[in-house]
């Protein structure tokens, strides 16, 4: 049975369950001559989530787990033939490919169940194209036997399920009709199980962090465990090769990075800050009113927006102006892509990043202080420059981090505009490459995490989370402490 | 520093007001006016720069992309000889089959030299050459439409046939003589040819449909190329993302606001929450691809897995709107179903929860709008080098089965090698943004109709 159709059968279990409670309750209460504790539908719900709850819970561990076991307990028929053999993951898919195929041919009648068990190896290859079920390599002996293996563990675990799933939903069923009694608190019991509800849904918050967390730090240490961690963190080289003797040095990449992140801040600091003064303090309620969504808008835009526009509109415009015959006579851009490119659209997709910010932080500046520096005969700019942005300074510093945490864990704009080749230079208009596009370069396309240059990736991811995250947590920090001292 | 005027007589032989008069601006009152000055206009400069941004960017994309909603077809009159294409003349579907793109392509090869000679043009071109100004799919184009329907063998019947990637171009204004040079795909000949053809009304652009339904094709056939599919995969996607965030978010924000009492744990709940909306997306495409791939096994490019990854990354933009419209309820309205003897349950779920759910359902349109143009996660998950050239066939197919997405799909065009993919990349653009677009005037008009001031 499918799991949709156990799913089915268990929401059907609850139905009845909760028309079962709910009439028992009733006619209980009237036998005895006393009111209910709770209102009726409460005894219906609670039988229904007795029923549905752990059932659902158990169906769900169960599609999870399944597989996995099942893996686990093939494996020893091949083991033998993989220490000989190519990747055990490729192996394993095949086996499952095998498996699934052999239950299709029997389910359309093209096999029957014992020839299906019975058919040799070398002849399974031209039944499974049969059936639509291409095959990458001939069948061994042990594939065969795995395949069978896998579906003998398959079907007598799918028959567990069924059995456990609806057993488990008519047991919680039967329970909860069972205390459908005048004196049992049943709205008390139904409220813990949606508290309960709540609380879980909260827990997935942590479980994501504790899950980037685990699968950063297992593929890095399994990374540290093929590469030195010294070269890593000290190496000058970054170059990839899935031959084997690669240099994976991160200093390139940290380089690019923090030298489109600074170029990014330059465009976007000025800007978003001076933008965010204006509309916060100069600017006619009107302005404001169509000016600040205008500039919001950018912020609204993906970032594969931006990186086209590097790519295609940005790029080639410098390259006009800087490169070899340009209009500057300069010579100093090779191509489109380069530092110079990716941060000045970021910096561009920062301004209204840093400009928001900055506006509520000005906002939260008390009129009383503007008012007393006004009242003492400064100028606007000078009241400005002299109190609120001094009192604002702290929450300021807050944002232009964020948008610094931002700007180092863009990707888009990046892997478009930024170029791939990593290299130590002073050149903004040279092309260089940045902790996220190797993320990407080094993860696409690739199922396989055995190789250091593949498992490279999470240690560079690991590096950018910490970065971002002592960033972050130093940014919320400064803005939050700022923000409690004015009220 | 003082302007209180000097008083006493005048010093010898000076006229006018006094120095130090409210009526004259000293030196120092000019240099502070002339900051104030050069201040105010270096706000007016960052929002003018601001504004000339956007406007460069919305020019940028309306300007390239506009054109991918036009396409050039070639209006010919191919004739369909039925001893090519039915040998026994009884029209039996599985013979039909049989007969391969290189059965059609002669009949259209010979209705293109007939074309030729009906318009007059002189062109020394061979037949074969001829077929260059076609896309690589007019075979194919021509085959379907007789699969489906066989009548029309034998007859002669009047076919729209996709012009090639560079004719199409050169009516667009991007392909030139002077570019063509360098170019095996098609001669300057060939332009001649299709100048005299327009002027006959032979060829034709028009507003082209099957880049927004149509699938996503080869690297030789920009021409052929639509998001149609890859929309497909985002609205899959996109289902996903609702259907788990939104329950799970309302969820999550409800015992935080209204039940979690103040201590270590959930205050770890809130940190993390904060934490976790500013992390580098691409951080939630290798948890995506460690997780759901390397151990849960699920299956690569499939917008269920893109689906869960971008709800985890939508969770706390959701939550922290959530929290803020059910803090927007006054506590009044607990008070007094408190006070009728609701309980605290039945005070959330009955009165707090629909009140705040027109902010709710706005915060949820926005986190959806920033799921949907997210690009950097689904590279991880092999979104990307996934050609869609097939629709799913039906629902769990579509969760399933590989698919592209459209922000993934406009990166995948623009990697490819040929310009034309550029134009179609743009104008994937504009699809997308007019959805983007569309969400949030929902939000907007969401807020607007029902928020409550209290």
């Amino acid at each position: 049975m499918t799991p949709s159709w156990i799913a089915l059968i268990v929401l059907a279990i609850a139905a009845a369950g909760f028309v079962l409670a709910r009439s028992r309750a009733l006619r209980a209460a009237a036998r005895e001559g006393r009111r209910l504790h709770s209102l009726p539908g409460y005894y219906g719900w609670t039988a229904a989530l007795y029923a549905a709850l752990p059932a659902l819970l158990l169906l769900a561990i169960w599609l999870v787990a399944q597989p996995a076991v099942t893996r686990m307990m093939v494996w020893p028929v091949l083991e033998a033939e993989a220490s000989a053999n190519a990747v055990p993951s490729l192996m394993m898919a095949d086996v499952q490919r095998l498996a699934a195929g052999l239950d299709a041919a029997v389910e359309t009648g093209r096999l029957s169940r014992e020839a299906a068990r019975d058919l040799p190896a070398g002849e399974m290859r031209a039944a499974m194209a049969a059936q639509g079920v291409a095959l990458g390599s001939e069948v061994t002996s042990a594939t065969r036997d795995a395949a069978l293996r896998w579906r003998r563990l398959a079907g007598v675990g799918h028959l567990a399920r069924t059995i456990a799933v609806i057993g488990l939903a008519l047991a919680g069923a039967a329970w909860g009709v069972s205390r459908a009694a005048p004196d049992f608190r049943a709205r008390n019991a139904v409220e813990r199980a949606m508290r309960g509800t709540l609380i879980s849904a909260a827990l997935i918050a942590i479980l994501t962090t504790v899950g980037i967390v685990l699968a950063l730090i297992f593929n890095t240490i399994e990374f540290f465990r093929l590469y030195p961690a010294s070269e890593f963190f000290f190496g000058t080289t970054w170059s990839p090769s899935f031959g084997g003797g690669s240099e994976l040095g991160i200093l390139p990449l940290l380089w690019g990075t923090l030298y489109i992140s600074l170029i990014a801040l330059l465009v976007a600091v000025p800007i978003g800050l001076f933008a965010a003064i204006y509309l916060a303090e100069y600017a006619h309620r009107n302005v404001r009113s169509w000016a600040k969504p205008m500039l919001e808008m950018l912020a609204g835009i993906p970032t594969i927006v931006y990186g086209l526009f590097a790519l295609l509109t940005v790029g080639p415009l410098l390259v006009e102006a800087f490169g070899r015959g340009g209009y500057l006579g300069l010579g100093w851009m090779q191509g489109g892509t380069a530092v110079m490119t990716a941060g000045l659209v970021m910096g561009i997709m920062l301004v209204p990043f840093v400009s928001s910010l900055s506006d509520d932080i000005i906002n939260a500046v008390p009129q009383s202080l503007r008012d007393g520096s006004l009242g003492l005969g400064a100028t606007r700019s000078e009241t400005i420059r002299q109190v609120v942005l001094p009192a604002a300074l702290p929450g300021i510093v807050g944002a232009i981090l964020l948008a610094a945490s931002r700007a180092i864990g863009e990707t888009m704009i990046v892997v478009l505009g930024a170029g791939a080749a990593a290299r130590l230079s002073m050149n903004p208009f040279d092309a260089m490459t940045t902790v996220t596009a190797k993320i990407v370069s080094q993860l696409t396309g690739d199922a396989d995490f055995s190789s250091p240059e593949a498992l490279v990736a999470f240690a560079l991811g690991m590096t950018l989370f910490v970065i971002t995250l002592a960033l972050n947590v130093v940014a919320l920090w400064i803005v939050r402490r700022y923000r409690e001292q004015y009220e | 520093m003082t302007d209180i005027p000097q008083t006493g007589p005048l010093p010898d032989g000076q006229t006018g007001p006094r120095p130090g008069s409210l009526l004259v601006t000293d030196d120092r009152t000019k240099r502070r006016n002339r900051a104030e000055a050069r201040f105010k206009a270096y706000g007016i400069a960052a929002l003018a720069i601001g504004m000339a941004f956007l406007a460069a960017l919305l020019w940028a994309i309306l300007s390239n992309g506009l054109t991918a909603f036009t396409q050039t077809y070639v209006q010919l009159d191919v004739p369909l000889l039925e001893e090519k294409l039915d040998k026994d003349g009884d029209r039996d579907p599985a013979k039909l089959a049989k007969v391969s793109t290189f059965g059609y392509a002669p009949l259209i090869e010979q209705a293109l030299v007939e074309q030729v000679e009906a318009t007059g043009v002189e062109t020394e071109l061979a037949p074969k050459a001829l077929s260059k100004v076609l896309s690589g799919s007019a075979a194919a184009q021509l085959r379907d439409r007789v699969l489906a329907n066989p009548e029309l063998i034998g007859q002669t019947v009047s076919v729209e046939l996709l012009a090639s990637s560079r004719v199409d171009g050169y009516l667009k204004g991007r392909v030139s003589r002077a570019s063509l040079a360098r170019d095996k795909n098609l001669d300057a000949e060939h332009l001649d040819l299709i100048d005299a053809w327009r002027e006959a009304g032979i060829v034709e652009k028009r507003f082209n449909w099957s880049f927004i339904t149509g699938a996503d094709a080869s690297d030789s056939r920009p021409e052929q190329a639509g998001i149609g599919v890859a929309m497909l995969g985002s609205l899959f996607m996109m289902l996903v993302v609702l259907v788990l965030s939104l329950p799970i978010g309302v969820a999550a924000s409800i015992y935080l606001e209204e039940f979690a009492p103040k201590n270590r744990f959930t205050d770890l709940i809130e940190v993390n929450i904060s934490n976790l909306a500013a992390v580098p997306s691409i951080v939630f495409g290798i948890l995506g691809l460690a997780v759901f791939i390397q151990f849960m096994h699920l299956p690569q490019s499939a917008p269920l897995v893109g689906g869960l990854v971008l709800t985890l990354m939508t969770l706390p933009t959701i939550i922290i709107s959530t929290r803020a419209s059910l803090k927007a309820v006054p506590p009044s309205i607990r008070d007094a179903a408190l006070g009728v003897g609701a309980s605290k349950m039945q005070a959330v779920m009955h009165h707090v929860l629909p009140l705040a759910m027109p902010g709710i359902l706005t915060g949820t349109i926005l986190g959806l709008a920033q799921a949907l143009g997210e690009t950097a996660p689904l590279l991880l998950i092999g979104m990307v080098g996934y050609i869609a050239t097939n629709y799913p066939e039906g629902v769990a197919e579509g969760f399933l089965s590989p698919n592209s997405a459209m922000p993934a799909q406009i990166y995948e065009w623009a990697k490819r090698a040929d310009p034309a993919f550029y134009e179609r990349a743009w104008g994937g653009i504009i699809v997308l943004l007019v959805f983007l677009l569309a969400m949030n005037l929902i939000a907007v008009l969401l807020r607007r109709r029902f928020e409550r001031r209290w």
